[in-house]
């Protein structure tokens, strides 16, 4: 079976609503079913064969083509499957997604991974603010899972999660794992400001040295025993962080934020 | 039937069910790990009296442990889950959380979880941290010389206990020679342990004792001081038996156990003063798993 792509015709100046074009809503519907359905564009309806080609018949494999910034919500509330998309997404890409898997090929924008629970999502460009994040008001940002950002990050990167991981090959913008309740977060590049803001417990893996922070007590320089499993976990993706030569277990261990409960904690690799 | 002039009874070693586990102790070196593993191992040789029965049972690679270091694979076997689960938690607190550069790791992915390092996570006061990794849940736990991890659980799963084999010889070292021969074989086979010192028990016992306390004594039939004085079970040339029990994961583990384990034995043979290879039968009074010897070795 070839996959179900969605070729965007032509780029519509609103934002169009993508979450009913997920895996699980489209099993077992025909092709005109599927272009009979409608998505919000802007504060009209429009049908989906008015945006989109749409071929192939695999609803496990859905590819959308000619994808760009203003794409929203793809993947919303993904339950198994894969989501391939050419191009740039829109904001809140994978918003609490339960699993499966979603690719983008290049950009996403804000509230990427939003309250994501479990799956996989890899982004080869950059993401927007609020990756795995809440959404505003919420106090449950992403809960499991693991995305993959190749480039940068905006900012706050990974507020209030609560599992799960973030890797992020490139720079985080300022208040990376802000008001973070647990989970891990990895920074090959440069971080921002105001690193883990309110952070309560959890995990900011860095490569590089963040800016110092009164809000983080030094903790003195360790080996520490789960980081070669944590980087073993890495070995199967796609990724710098695969690679043998970036995995260590040397690191430098400051604990905070300690104007919060101050049980996370800001591991700075030892070179 | 007779083997390098070692006469294999016609006869079946009883065994009986139990629930096991395994865990995985690692350290900075081979011999950190293994005195963990034998400190968590110790004091089992036997549920009549140490509430389960443990033993080592090979020692791992560092490619063969979660964090890449040298590690020991250890069981534990009881009469129930609920002994077992505490017998592992009181062990792991006390063995190995407090043994130098220690790590503590599941054994056994399947089966129903029971708690490893999930209670210990207290020691740490508040300040231990959990991490997730594919799908395993981790405890780091602040610890004097740095962090004690322990994996939150392992598996428990149905079990064989009670596999055994008695030698028969001239004179107690040949017996303990041969002994000695026979677990240096079975420690080859994976999922089994024997859990008595070395490997061999000199106290065999029966069902059943003359003292209403006692659920077990001394197998008389087998003791060769008493050869004239009960129904013995001993010729006028055997003047010492020993006991090889065994432990595994499945009457399969155990067959091919004890299939090596006599296959050692016999290799030494009646020119090393071996006579004859029983078993602790008990009537059918023991337990539902037979293994019949001649079927083993045939």
């Amino acid at each position: 079976m070839s996959a179900l792509t969605f070729t965007l015709k032509c780029k519509p100046d609103q934002r169009v609503d993508m979450s009913p074009l997920v895996c699980q809503k489209l099993a077992d519907m025909t092709l005109a079913e599927i272009g009979a359905l409608t998505l919000q564009n802007g504060k009209r309806k429009v049908r989906v064969d008015q945006l989109f080609d749409v071929t192939g018949s695999d609803a496990q494999d859905i590819v959308i083509k000619n994808s760009f910034s203003k794409l929203d919500f793809i993947g919303k509330e993904l339950e198994g499957g894969r989501i391939t998309i050419e191009g740039d997404a829109g904001a809140y890409l994978g918003l609490g997604m339960k699993s499966g898997e979603i690719a983008v090929l290049g950009d996403v924008g804000l509230y990427a991974a939003c309250e994501m629970k479990k799956g996989f999502i890899t982004v080869n460009g950059n993401a927007g603010d609020f990756l795995g994040a809440a959404l505003p008001g919420n106090k449950m940002g992403m809960k499991g899972g693991t995305i993959l950002v190749k480039g940068n990050v905006g900012e706050r990167a990974g507020d209030h999660m609560r599992r799960g991981n973030i890797l992020i090959e490139g720079s985080a913008g300022d208040y990376c794992g802000s008001r973070m309740t647990a989970g891990t977060i990895a920074v090959m590049g440069q971080t921002g400001n105001y690193l883990g803001y309110a952070m309560r417990r959890g995990t900011l893996l860095l490569w590089n040295q963040p800016q110092a922070s009164a809000r983080f007590n030094d903790c003195g320089a360790h080996t520490l025993a789960f980081l070669p499993i944590l980087f073993a976990s890495f070995k199967k993706l796609n990724s710098k962080f695969a690679d043998s030569s970036a995995s260590f277990n040397r690191v430098r261990r400051y604990a905070g934020d300690m104007s919060e409960m101050g049980r996370g904690e800001v591991l700075v690799k030892i070179s | 039937m007779i083997i390098n002039g070692v006469a294999i009874d016609a006869t079946f070693a009883e065994a009986f069910p139990m629930k096991a586990t395994r865990a995985i102790i690692t350290a900075q070196n081979e011999k950190w790990a293994m005195i963990s593993a034998q400190a968590m191992t110790g004091f089992a040789t036997s549920v009549i009296a140490c509430g389960c029965e443990a033993g080592i049972e090979r020692v791992l690679d560092p490619s063969e442990t979660p964090d890449g270091r040298p590690g020991v694979s250890i069981m534990i076997f009881a009469m129930g889950g609920k002994g077992l689960a505490k017998q592992l938690e009181t062990r792991a607190g006390q063995c190995v959380l407090t043994s130098p550069t220690s790590a503590l790791f599941a054994g056994i992915d399947g089966g129903t979880r029971i708690a490893l390092g999930k209670n210990l996570r207290y020691f740490g006061d508040g300040f231990q941290v959990a991490k997730l990794i594919d799908g395993k849940r981790y405890w780091r736990i602040p610890v004097m010389d740095g962090e004690f991890l322990a994996e939150a659980t392992t598996g428990q799963v149905d079990a064989v206990g009670g596999g055994n084999f008695l030698v028969l010889a001239e004179s107690q070292p040949q017996a303990l020679a041969a002994c000695e021969a026979a677990i240096e074989e079975m420690r080859k086979i994976p999922n089994v342990i024997m859990p008595f010192p070395g490997g061999v028990v000199r106290s065999g016992s029966k069902v059943g004792s003359k003292y209403k306390a006692l659920g077990a004594s001394t197998n008389d039939a087998f003791c060769p001081t008493l050869k004239g004085m009960t129904k013995t079970d001993l010729s006028p040339e055997v003047e010492s038996v020993m006991e090889i029990v065994i432990d595994g994961l499945s009457k399969e583990d155990i067959d091919k156990a004890m299939r090596v384990g006599i296959q050692a034995v016999c290799d030494l043979g009646a020119a090393n003063g071996i006579k004859r290879i029983s078993a602790g039968n008990y009537g059918g009074k023991l337990g539902p798993f037979h293994f019949h010897l001649q079927e083993i070795m045939a």
